[in-house]
């Protein structure tokens, strides 16, 4: 009962006109950053953060986690109308929404979309009250040495879970770490990997890099796959709303599933895409409608996005305990804390009590306002769409400057955002997973330290990884989800003589 | 998503050589990093790891990594990576982009938006003139309004911005 003192601390805190008001800001630019192209999530919320340099942290979190409420929703919006996906996660849901739009049912699509986003981001919050605090307490305990478990079950599971190519997944990986040494090394003094260069001395900032990969290489793919956009009108009005409300309460089997799917998914990085998938897939096995999926069911809009969102939300739960994101967008975030002078881990619920209640308490207001928003203006949004490409794309890229810029007031990361842009394009045509390498990059020093620092206490003995039950444990976890690939292939292939039933 | 369904069948570079070349140019990543790491020393010193320690372990695992995907770079299809057509229509916006870069070195952010984005629209797009002009001369000032006045962040600024008394 504790936390829910805690938690009304928090609304108190989080519900102050100024705060309320950067909601609204950051739930309106979260959508437009989900509506448009080259704007993703990651990349929004990159490019607002140094400008939230000198605000208080609540404040400026409270922003930018509502930039990402507002992307997850505007995603749903380009993903029915226009049968594009804002974010990988809403892949699963052009499935069905986009023809659901054809049919002329886009409101509908669309109601259902939002209304589940929001089921499954509450689930997430939930969870989020009831777990992030007893997480946070138990990984007081940790030391350097359960701190580089915790990362190293991160890794394993991004490239155990992952659905792309392993050595890809796991180059990705090295890459962020190779970045995240360049320059000054905190311990030696020494400086590593510049090779002389004094742009280099700086090292490279996550922001100029998340800017680069996800927002310019974006718009090269997106004019590499022509310029027309041709989206679905979008009438949504309050009858349209409470009929499909309405007809919620019938699937609640399925959101429950949904949710349950999504918010274990989030806890694991890179959980999101997998869990929009999963609970598509889930759903039109379980569906009574089973063979209208793909043709317009509701839903198969309603499983995908109350997965994604539950998802979503969830990720920040090891953000806020453990100080590891679950996603690119709670990397940044992440890297945000850093920057406002917090430490992320588990220390943030004993020493910063009313930034971390502040900010759950905003996610439950956050949503709400969100889906007021978005469920008002999704016109407006549609129509920011049809706005040409060739106003829209010199637009974002200037936007992309001034944000790479202001990261670190150096001209030189302009160009370094470029040549991101041009690596991200190329590995995501080679189908090379960038928020991995996001991940690394922002949690490349702080593995570091925990490595070096457990070496130092055992002496340079790898056998303090499973020197205690805890550690032990942990590092068993992730070799177990590094090798759960392997594994389900053995267990597969010892099971032959009973096909079909294999997931 | 990516699932490059090209329109027309065109030529260009195959994904099984961009695969090579990728994994070539990780490959030689790896062999730099290497290089530094044991330059500084990768090694225990008597105070602890040496500060080549880790990026020495990373770089192995690039390595590794990098053989594998050239391993399994054999095995990619032979479809096109890219087609020129393609190709032209990325560098219309990479171009621009490079020359962007450029002109913010010496004109600052301001001047150098209004030129890119008169260029994008007038190159990419047909739109009249006043339009063209108007987006121009709108987004700086609108930058200049939200960065400079609202949130007081410097911009780089050039010559024009000082003959402008800022």
């Amino acid at each position: 009962m504790e936390d829910l003192g805690n938690l009304m601390m928090g609304f108190q805190a989080a519900l102050s006109w100024k705060n309320i008001a950067f909601m609204f800001i950051g739930v309106l630019l979260g959508i437009i950053v989900g509506v448009l192209p080259g704007l993703g999530g990651p990349n929004g919320v990159a490019i607002l953060l140094p400008l939230t340099f000198g605000m208080d942290p609540l404040s400026a979190i409270i922003l930018l986690s509502s930039i990402y409420w507002g992307a997850l929703f505007g995603s749903a919006i380009t993903s029915i109308l226009f049968n594009i996906p804002g974010e990988a996660w809403s892949v699963a849901t052009t499935f069905d929404g986009y023809p659901m739009a054809v049919q002329g049912r886009a409101g509908e699509a669309l109601t259902a979309a939002f209304t589940a986003s929001f089921i499954g981001a509450f689930a997430g919050i939930i969870v989020i009250t009831l777990v992030a605090p007893l997480v946070a307490k138990f990984a007081l305990r940790f030391g350097p040495a359960e701190y580089f478990a915790v990362f190293l079950l991160t890794f394993c599971s991004f490239i155990g879970i992952g659905r792309e190519n392993r050595a890809k997944i796991i180059a990705s990986l090295s890459i962020g770490f190779l970045l995240a040494e360049v320059g000054l090394d905190q311990i030696s003094g020494d400086l590593r990997l510049t090779f002389d260069s004094t742009e280099l001395m700086r090292g490279f900032n996550f922001l100029v890099v998340v800017i680069g990969l996800f927002g310019v290489s974006e718009i090269l793919v997106s004019i590499e796959e022509g310029l027309e956009f041709k989206g679905r009108s979008a009438k949504l009005d309050l009858k349209v709303v409470f009929k499909t409300w309405a007809q919620l309460p019938e699937y609640w089997l399925s959101l429950l599933r949904s949710c349950l799917v999504g918010v274990w998914m989030g806890v694991t990085p890179g959980g999101a895409i997998a869990a929009s998938f999963m609970g598509y897939g889930l759903a039109r096995r379980f569906s009574r409608r089973r063979d209208n999926f793909g043709k317009g069911e509701l839903e198969g809009v309603l499983a995908p996005e109350t997965a994604a969102h539950g998802a979503g939300t969830s990720a920040l739960l090891p953000m806020l305990a453990l100080g590891i994101p679950g996603s690119a967008t709670a990397a940044v975030l992440l890297g945000g804390l850093m920057i406002w002078g917090l430490q992320p881990g588990p220390t943030l619920f004993v020493e910063k009590k009313e930034f971390v209640w502040g900010l759950i308490a905003s996610m439950y207001l956050g949503n709400i306002a969100g889906l007021i928003i978005v469920l008002a203006t999704v016109p407006v949004f549609a129509a920011i769409m049809r706005v040409p490409f060739a106003i829209i794309a010199p637009l974002i890229l200037i936007v992309c400057a001034i944000g790479a810029y202001t990261v670190g007031n150096a001209k030189f990361d302009i160009w370094l955002m470029i040549i991101f842009g041009i690596i991200g394009y190329i590995f995501k045509k080679l189908q090379f997973p960038l928020a991995p390498m996001v991940l690394a990059l922002v949690l490349g020093d702080r593995t570091e330290t925990a490595f070096r620092q457990a070496m130092l206490g055992s002496d340079g003995s790898l056998s303090v990884f499973w020197a205690n039950g805890l550690v032990g444990s942990i590092v068993g976890l992730a070799m177990l989800l590094l090798f759960w690939p392997l594994i389900t292939k053995v267990f597969v292939a010892t099971r032959k003589p009973k096909p079909s039933l294999a997931a | 998503m990516n699932e490059t369904t090209e329109v027309q069948p065109d030529a260009g570079p195959s994904r099984r050589m961009m695969e090579h070349a990728v994994a070539c140019a990780l490959f030689l990543l790896s062999c730099l990093v290497l290089w530094d790491s044991f330059g500084r020393g990768a090694g225990w010193a008597s105070d602890g790891p040496q500060s080549g320690y880790f990026p020495m372990r990373v770089g192995l695992i690039l390595m590794g990594a990098s053989i594998a995907m050239l391993y399994s770079a054999r095995k990619a299809n032979d479809e096109i990576f890219m087609s020129w057509a393609q190709f032209r229509l990325v560098a219309k916006i990479l171009v621009p982009l490079l020359l962007y870069a450029l002109m913010i070195q010496f004109w600052g952010i301001y001047l150098s938006s209004a030129i890119f984005m008169a260029g994008f629209m007038t190159m990419l797009g047909s739109f009249p003139i006043w339009l063209t002009a108007l987006m121009s001369i709108l987004t700086p000032l609108l930058a200049f309004w939200v960065f400079e006045i609202q949130f007081q962040v410097p911009l780089p600024k050039g010559p024009l911005e000082t003959l402008l008394g800022y």
